[in-house]
């Protein structure tokens, strides 16, 4: 066995691990933290496939919002220590959105014609910069707007109500 | 990659790993001797020639100390959270050249690799401060997290500068591309941003208001002893070696410095002008921490997004000017020492507009007595 398959193990094991931990944990700041361990690990599926910056993207920004996760845990749940249930009425909508994804995923991989094995070449951020700047300039600004427009929203909403 | 290659990476960053424990050690009895000096003090003197061994002391008190865990602290969280801490301080110096040929392994994502793996080890400050069940823990975990992902911005923004400047992200590339002129001549803004947002990336004084020692009594790590303390401590003096080995390599020009042009000589010397640099870096920090108190949690978080973010974003459009115009070289020098002015100016502005006015008091004296 080459030390990349094993590598590719260990994170596939410890990816899928901290989705199930994320669902599974009765602790919203275990929950977080082992939401932090599966990005981490997907990060390191990116390095395996030869997009370290795209996994060092993802080390930058999970790592921080898993931080902020933690912090908006804390700040609700008195600690973190709440035990009670946290079930909420939307249960079967989220399966079935979760189904869903799922099936879209599945359907993308049994459709698809898959090129056959090459020798992957690692992708220079140099390329990626300029192809997302110039070929994919229209759907980076419209991602970017659409972020934009969901934090004045947040903002909206999170202003108290007295301030006129 | 064979595992051949994973043995020798295991044992080079053994080999790093003992290295930064060296420098640790070293560096704590360093800020002790300068500050006292700085304080007219003497330091340590009573542990071997002029305290030389006060460090190896620390490590055996440390070592041999009882490791305690609170009651009704959350024991594995409260268990790994040192190592979460730990392993990015460590991971990092993977990719820090420390002259053109001494580094583990040069990757060409080098100065974004060390700035997003730094970041990691606020996960571990959150989950000590959690686990211990200790509100001073759990305020300053809170604080520590809050000025973590303030000042990550101005970082991150502040090096974009150099970088387009320099055309890479590789560091080997950076210090090579610093031939002709250093970078805190073109950079000076993002010079004094990378510092700045660098000493409160690792928490040292005047940025130190997670631990706080006279408020919070420790911060996250108040309930840590022995062992787990020490964890603590080393990365926070092997991330202050860090940011001082970053500013000389972004900067300062890394190693370069007059040097012969072959043999063993030019080896030598590039290690002796690196450490030289960085060193005056530490000895900076060292300084600052003995002269300017402790920012408040306000003026800290008003300090990152009100001047250093914009500051930050003023210096990247001005180097993108210049580099997409082809501007001179002066120029890009005169905007940025220009921009530190204005700064400056409106910083005392605004300071005067807040200051109460000085009240005037016309005194009518007749015959010897005041009258109104």
């Amino acid at each position: 066995m080459s030390p990349l398959l094993a590598i590719y193990i260990v994170v596939s094991v410890m990816a899928v691990a901290g989705g199930l931990g994320t669902v599974l944990a009765r602790n919203v700041v275990y929950a977080s933290l082992f939401l932090l361990l599966s990005l981490l690990s997907v990060a390191g599926i990116y390095v395996l496939l030869f997009s370290p910056f795209l996994a060092l993207v993802q080390v930058l920004i999970y790592g921080g919002a898993i931080i902020i996760v933690v912090l908006f845990a804390l700040m609700l749940t008195r600690q973190g220590d709440e035990t009670g249930s946290l079930d909420s009425p939307q249960k079967p909508l989220a399966a079935v959105a979760g189904l869903a994804a799922l099936g879209v995923l599945i359907a993308t991989i049994v459709v698809n014609k898959w090129p056959p094995s090459v020798d992957p070449e690692p992708v220079g951020f140099e390329k990626l910069g300029a192809t997302l700047f110039t070929q994919w300039a229209v759907p980076f600004e419209i991602a970017s707007v659409l972020l934009l427009v969901a934090l004045i929203g947040a903002i909206v909403i999170a202003r108290p109500e007295d301030s006129q | 990659m064979t595992w051949a290659d994973v043995g020798w990476l295991v044992l080079s960053v053994g080999l790093f790993l003992g290295f930064i424990s060296f420098v640790v050690l070293f560096l704590t009895y360093a800020e002790r001797k300068f500050i006292g000096r700085i304080q007219q003090r003497l330091g340590p003197m009573r542990t071997g020639p002029f305290g030389l061994l006060q460090p190896v002391a620390d490590a055996i008190k440390l070592l041999s100390k009882e490791d305690l865990v609170p009651g009704r602290a959350d024991r594995f969280l409260f268990w790994i959270a040192p190592l979460i801490v730990f392993v990015p301080a460590i991971v990092i110096w993977v990719s820090i050249p420390f002259t053109r040929d001494i580094v583990i392994e040069n990757l060409e994502l080098g100065i974004f690799f060390v700035l997003a793996v730094m970041g990691l080890s606020i996960a571990g400050i959150l989950m000590a401060g959690w686990s211990s069940f200790n509100k001073y823990a759990m305020l300053g975990a809170v604080r520590a997290a809050a000025q973590l992902i303030s000042y990550e911005l101005p970082l991150l923004v502040a090096v974009l500068g150099v970088v387009m400047i320099a055309g890479s992200l590789d560091l080997q590339v950076i210090v090579a591309e610093q031939n002709t002129v250093w970078y805190i001549v073109l950079q000076p803004v993002a010079f004094l941003l990378f510092f700045t947002a660098g000493l409160a990336e690792v928490g040292r004084t005047p940025f130190d208001i997670p631990m706080a020692e006279s408020e919070l009594i420790g911060g996250p790590f108040v309930e840590y002893s022995g062992m787990h303390w020490s964890m603590f401590f080393m990365a926070e003096y092997a991330n202050t070696f860090a940011i001082a080995v970053l500013t000389t390599l972004l900067f300062l020009g890394g190693w370069r410095g007059p040097a012969p042009a072959t043999g063993w000589g030019q080896d030598v010397m590039m290690a002796f002008w690196f450490l030289t640099k960085a060193s005056a870096v530490i000895l900076v920090i060292f300084w600052i921490r003995a002269t300017i108190p402790r920012l408040r949690i306000d003026q800290l978080m008003s300090l990152a997004w009100k001047v250093l973010l914009p500051l930050a974003f003023a210096n990247l459009v001005m180097t993108a000017f210049y580099l997409f115009y082809g501007w001179p070289d002066w120029s890009i020098v005169l905007l940025s020492l220009g921009l530190l002015m204005a700064t400056v100016y409106g910083y005392y502005v605004r300071r005067r507009s807040r200051l109460p006015r000085p009240v005037t008091v016309k005194l009518r004296v007749r015959q010897g007595r005041i009258v109104g």
